[in-house]
């Protein structure tokens, strides 16, 4: 089947859905490649790279649309600025498209898609799990525009953000507040920190509070019990008014005291809550900065503007929507390696041929039409990360009531008593030769494991084959008897010679041939 | 020579002896004490020629010098993979020279005992032969499991039990018998007995399965000195005694140190295999992920993470003895050491067929043992750990040990890469591991499946590090 990947067109788009790199392993799997000419060029892939890894590069738009099997693109079609065609418009039955398609807000498109008969998967809609984090674009995305927020913030913030004890006097360090530590948050953190920043991370779901600390950031706690935010899919869900109010105490004093704020605060498919509001822009050190991730959605300050960067109070708000955009070269290679593994899904055969098969929980997920049939939302996805963390809990709870009773405090005397009534009865019997080879035997198991507790657990092998050697010292017996006159008794006293023999030589040079490989 | 110069060189030879195993304790001083072990074995054997020895030393010499040539040939050809069959077959050999001397012994009886001291006698030589038959053929048995001659299955006899229960009994009674009998008769009990003491360590190894190896091979050379220690008694020879004592102890150390490691009971272990616990328990244990959970990968990008990382665990397995990946796993480690990467091996205490099998194998690839560590030393690491490669190994690396209360491995303690980042499996297929559990680690998010045969994988991984 051939692919076709387009130009984006929509305004300071600069990503682009197929990278060389993924262009090659995509023709294992049998496909064809066309790329409409300069589609890569704002990500710094130019048309040159393409030929080299054998991309056709097509001319015009329109023929792209009319002749691939597959349409593959990052933003979701909409009409040529230019050359004034509705890319949707041009395809037909049998054609699939591939890209970004926020189903929930486009339902017109969808209306479109399923018109002209087409089969459209969402790469948003993929669900969240973890079979098909290698396709989650969200997540992809999500993690540049982290990054990114936090080098926007470095750009408008007027101060290192890594403390400094210089000859000119001492910087402090800057210190950031990220709301909202998922994918994006997490980046955030992780960005800022490498930095040298004090960052602070709040999360209304107490699960993540483990992975901020992981990358050495501060969570914090509000004094608030039992509600967890946790909601389907990963994502967050809306709070209770008494938790609000504390949370938003909480970013009314921090907000005083940090010096850049980057909130990425959503809850699907609604407007993004409003949480850090004008009064504590307000309160802010003059030259603070905020960076919104969520100003798409409507922002979660008021006052960010979308695509805009506005100072308000001394203080910057930016609202970029595009921000993995604005780091296109990482995030087009990203977005087309999720495609890829999309397609790998798809084309089970690996034989250029891709087979929509909706038993698949992913691909039925990401399917929003399905050969002109609207089959958006799909039913809920089964799996959430939480109750397999309870059986974990669970079990180990069991484990600890397995634990057996603790023992008699006196336990430990049933056995001295034991084999010393044992010995006592010996010594009453045996003759005092026996009793001298007894104490020679007793002293020496306790010699032996005294000594061979002290051995090293790398050196057991050669521990075994060592003893093997010197267990051989029967062959003294062996030597003792072999002057004997009965013939049958040098026979077996030779025979064990022998045999010892064998065991000694080869015991000790296979022991020494070991320790000599070992090296420093 | 008078017999004082004999009892002091035997008591030279017995420090010798102890000094040689202490000397094990650190690789700086291990070859040292192999060489004293060498020198206490000679001295030994040369004051007893010299001393004891009065006719047929054309035997003696011809025995010594053939035998001593084939354990030459033997040390030599043998692959560091084949160590644990080596063993095994030693071990045998001591426990047929037991039998040979302890009949020896019976049948050639010098001066006149008193009727206690012959009873005592008597039980010592029977004692002997006993433990000596059934290390005899429980090695052998041995051996050939390992060396793949025989089902690695546990065989398990119905009421095999009271046939053990039974063969008990039946050597007690006959050792009565003999007692009474001898020394001048009763040698049929003798012959009964050793018959039996074969059958019982057959019969004993074979209800064993693979993955208790390591437990058989160390109880076997603990046996084996057990043998030599009742040879010394029969013999009224102290330097037996001693060494017995000690190969017998540290051969029990180990035995200890194999049932901890695996969380099993001795006695479970020599009463029978994995077999009919985990039929029940990999049922229970068997839903650890589904299938869709995987996410295989290709060796390129298991070498573009390895490249990629700062902290590298390796953790060995029997898989990477059998495809005899050891030396191309070494070079990776070289090549990433280069590049700045610390890379480091992790060895579980029964990883492999027997005790410190894994690290022979790494010392023969050259690996440097102080980039070799134990479990316990490197289990807290994991956190900090970018990659962790899994190769050949399956049963110790299994959360569900910790995870699954029911399960048939739970509570052993297993190395734990799945607190690491990232960890990379080379397998052959999604087969379970010698104790027939499935294991969840597979399914893990933060685990990548590298299928195929351990040293394919591992070759192609050097090839893109080199090109």
């Amino acid at each position: 089947m051939k692919i076709g990947i387009p130009r984006e067109v929509e305004e300071g788009e600069r990503r682009v859905a197929l990278t060389p790199e993924v262009a090659t392993q995509l023709h294992k799997l049998g496909f064809s490649l066309a790329i409409e000419t300069q589609a890569g060029a704002a990500a710094n892939f130019d048309d040159e790279q393409y030929r080299a890894v054998g991309v056709e590069i097509v001319e015009d738009p329109r023929e792209l649309w009319k002749t691939s099997d597959i349409i593959m693109k990052v933003r979701p079609p909409k009409e040529h600025p230019e050359l004034g065609f509705y890319g949707v418009e041009l395809l037909g039955k049998g054609q699939t498209l591939i890209s970004f398609m926020y189903p929930a807000m486009n339902q017109e498109l969808l209306q479109d898609l399923s018109n002209h008969g087409v089969t459209a998967l969402a790469v948003d809609s993929v669900p969240r799990i973890s079979r098909a984090q290698k396709m989650d674009a969200l997540s992809s995305m999500a993690n540049i525009a982290g990054y990114r927020a936090v080098v926007e913030a470095a750009q408008h913030f007027g101060r290192f953000f890594t403390g400094q004890i210089t000859a000119a006097g001492k910087v402090p360090p800057a210190k950031v507040l990220v709301i909202g530590a998922g994918v994006a948050g997490l980046a955030a953190i992780g960005a800022a920190k490498s930095m040298g920043a004090i960052v602070r991370a709040f999360d209304t779901r107490p699960e993540v509070k483990e992975q901020v600390e992981s990358m050495d950031a501060e969570f914090l706690m509000l004094d608030f019990d039992d509600e967890d935010g946790s909601g389907d899919g990963g994502y967050a869900k809306t709070m209770s008014p008494e938790f609000i109010k504390a949370e938003m105490d909480l970013f009314a004093a921090q907000a005083a005291e940090v010096d850049i704020i980057i909130t990425t605060a959503l809850i699907p498919g609604k407007p993004a809550p409003e949480l850090i509001t004008e009064r504590m822009v307000a309160n802010m050190k003059p030259g603070s900065v905020i960076v919104d991730l969520a100003a798409e959605a409507g922002g979660n300050c008021k006052l960010t503007e979308a695509n805009k960067v506005v100072v308000k109070h001394g203080v910057t708000l930016i609202g970029y929507t595009n921000l993995p955009s604005r780091l296109a070269a990482q995030a087009s290679q990203l977005y087309a390696t999720n495609l890829r593994h999309l397609l790998t899904d798809l084309c089970p055969e690996k034989n250029g041929e891709i087979v929509v098969n909706m038993e698949d929980e992913v691909i039925r997920g990401a399917t929003v039409v399905k050969e002109g049939e609207v089959t958006w939302p799909p039913p809920a996805p089964r799996i959430s990360l939480a109750p397999k963390e309870d059986v974990g809990i669970k079990s180990k709870a069991e484990l600890e009531k397995a634990e057996p009773k603790k023992a008699h405090p006196l336990a430990f005397l049933v056995p001295l008593a034991l084999s010393g009534l044992a010995l006592f009865g010996l010594g009453s019997v045996a003759p005092p030769e026996f009793l001298g080879h007894l104490t020679v035997f007793v002293l020496s198991c306790f010699i032996g494991y005294m000594v061979i507790w002290g051995v090293s657990h790398s050196l057991h092998t050669p521990l075994m084959s060592v003893t093997n050697a010197i267990s051989s010292i029967i062959v003294i017996g062996a030597l003792i008897q072999i002057s004997s006159d009965s013939p049958l008794v040098v026979i077996l006293a030779t025979l064990a010679v022998f045999i010892t023999s064998i065991n000694i030589v080869g015991g000790f040079a296979v022991t020494q041939r070991m320790l000599r490989m070992f090296r420093k | 020579m008078n017999s004082g110069i004999i009892t002091v060189s035997y008591i030279a030879s017995s420090a010798l002896f102890i000094m040689a195993l202490g000397g094990l304790s650190h690789q700086e001083t291990a070859r040292r004490g192999n060489f004293y072990g060498m020198l206490g074995m000679g001295l030994a054997v040369l004051v007893t020629i010299v001393g004891l020895v009065t006719e047929n030393q054309v035997f003696l010499i011809g025995g010594i010098v053939v035998g001593g040539i084939i354990g030459w040939i033997l040390a030599k050809r043998v692959e560091m993979t084949q160590m644990p069959e080596l063993v095994a077959i030693l071990h045998s050999l001591v426990g047929l020279a037991a039998v040979f001397v302890g009949w020896a012994n019976a049948l050639d009886h010098g001066v006149s005992l008193n009727s206690v001291e012959q009873a005592i006698h008597a039980s010592e030589t029977y004692i002997g032969i006993l433990i000596g038959a059934l290390t005899f053929s429980g090695s052998v048995c041995a051996y050939l499991k390992l060396a793949a001659k025989i089902s690695g299955k546990p065989l398990q006899l119905p009421g095999r039990h009271l046939f053990n229960l039974g063969l008990g009994v039946l050597a007690i009674w006959f050792g009565v018998e003999y007692v009474a009998a001898s020394p001048d008769g009763g040698f049929i009990w003798l012959v009964a007995m050793t018959i039996i003491a074969l059958i019982f360590g057959v019969h004993m190894v074979v209800a064993i399965g693979g993955a208790d190896m390591p437990v058989v091979v160390s109880m076997l050379n603990s046996y084996s000195g057990w043998a030599a220690a009742a040879m010394g008694f029969m013999l009224g020879n102290d330097l037996l005694i001693v060494v017995g004592a000690l190969v017998g102890s540290s051969g029990a150390i180990l035995s200890y140190i194999m049932c901890k490691a695996m969380n099993r009971k001795f006695l479970n272990v020599i009463l029978g295999g994995f077999g009919n616990k985990s039929s029940g328990g990999s049922e229970s244990a068997g839903a650890a992920g589904s299938e869709e959970d995987i996410k295989p990968i290709e060796a390129d990008e298991a070498a573009d993470m390895l490249v990629s990382a700062k902290e590298v665990m390796i953790l060995p397995g029997y898989g990477m003895a059998v495809a005899q990946a050891q030396h191309t796993v070494f070079e990776i480690s070289k090549k990433l050491r280069d590049k700045g990467v610390n890379v480091r091996f992790g060895i579980h205490p029964v990883a492999g067929r027997m005790p410190g099998h894994m690290n022979v194998l790494l010392a023969e690839a050259k690996v440097p043992y102080d980039i070799v560590y134990e479990m316990d030393e490197i289990n807290e690491d994991f956190p900090d750990v970018d990659v962790s490669v899994v190769i050949g190994a399956n049963d110790i690396v299994n959360p569900a040990a910790q995870e699954v209360p029911d399960s048939p491995i739970a509570g052993m303690p297993v190395l734990e890469p799945w607190k690491g980042k990232t960890t990379i499996v080379l397998k052959r297929g999604m087969s379970t591991g010698y104790a027939g559990v499935d294991n969840p680690l597979f399914y893990k998010d933060n685990t990548r499946m590298l299928f195929g045969d351990a040293k394919d994988s591992v070759d192609s991984i050097l090839k893109i590090l080199n090109g």
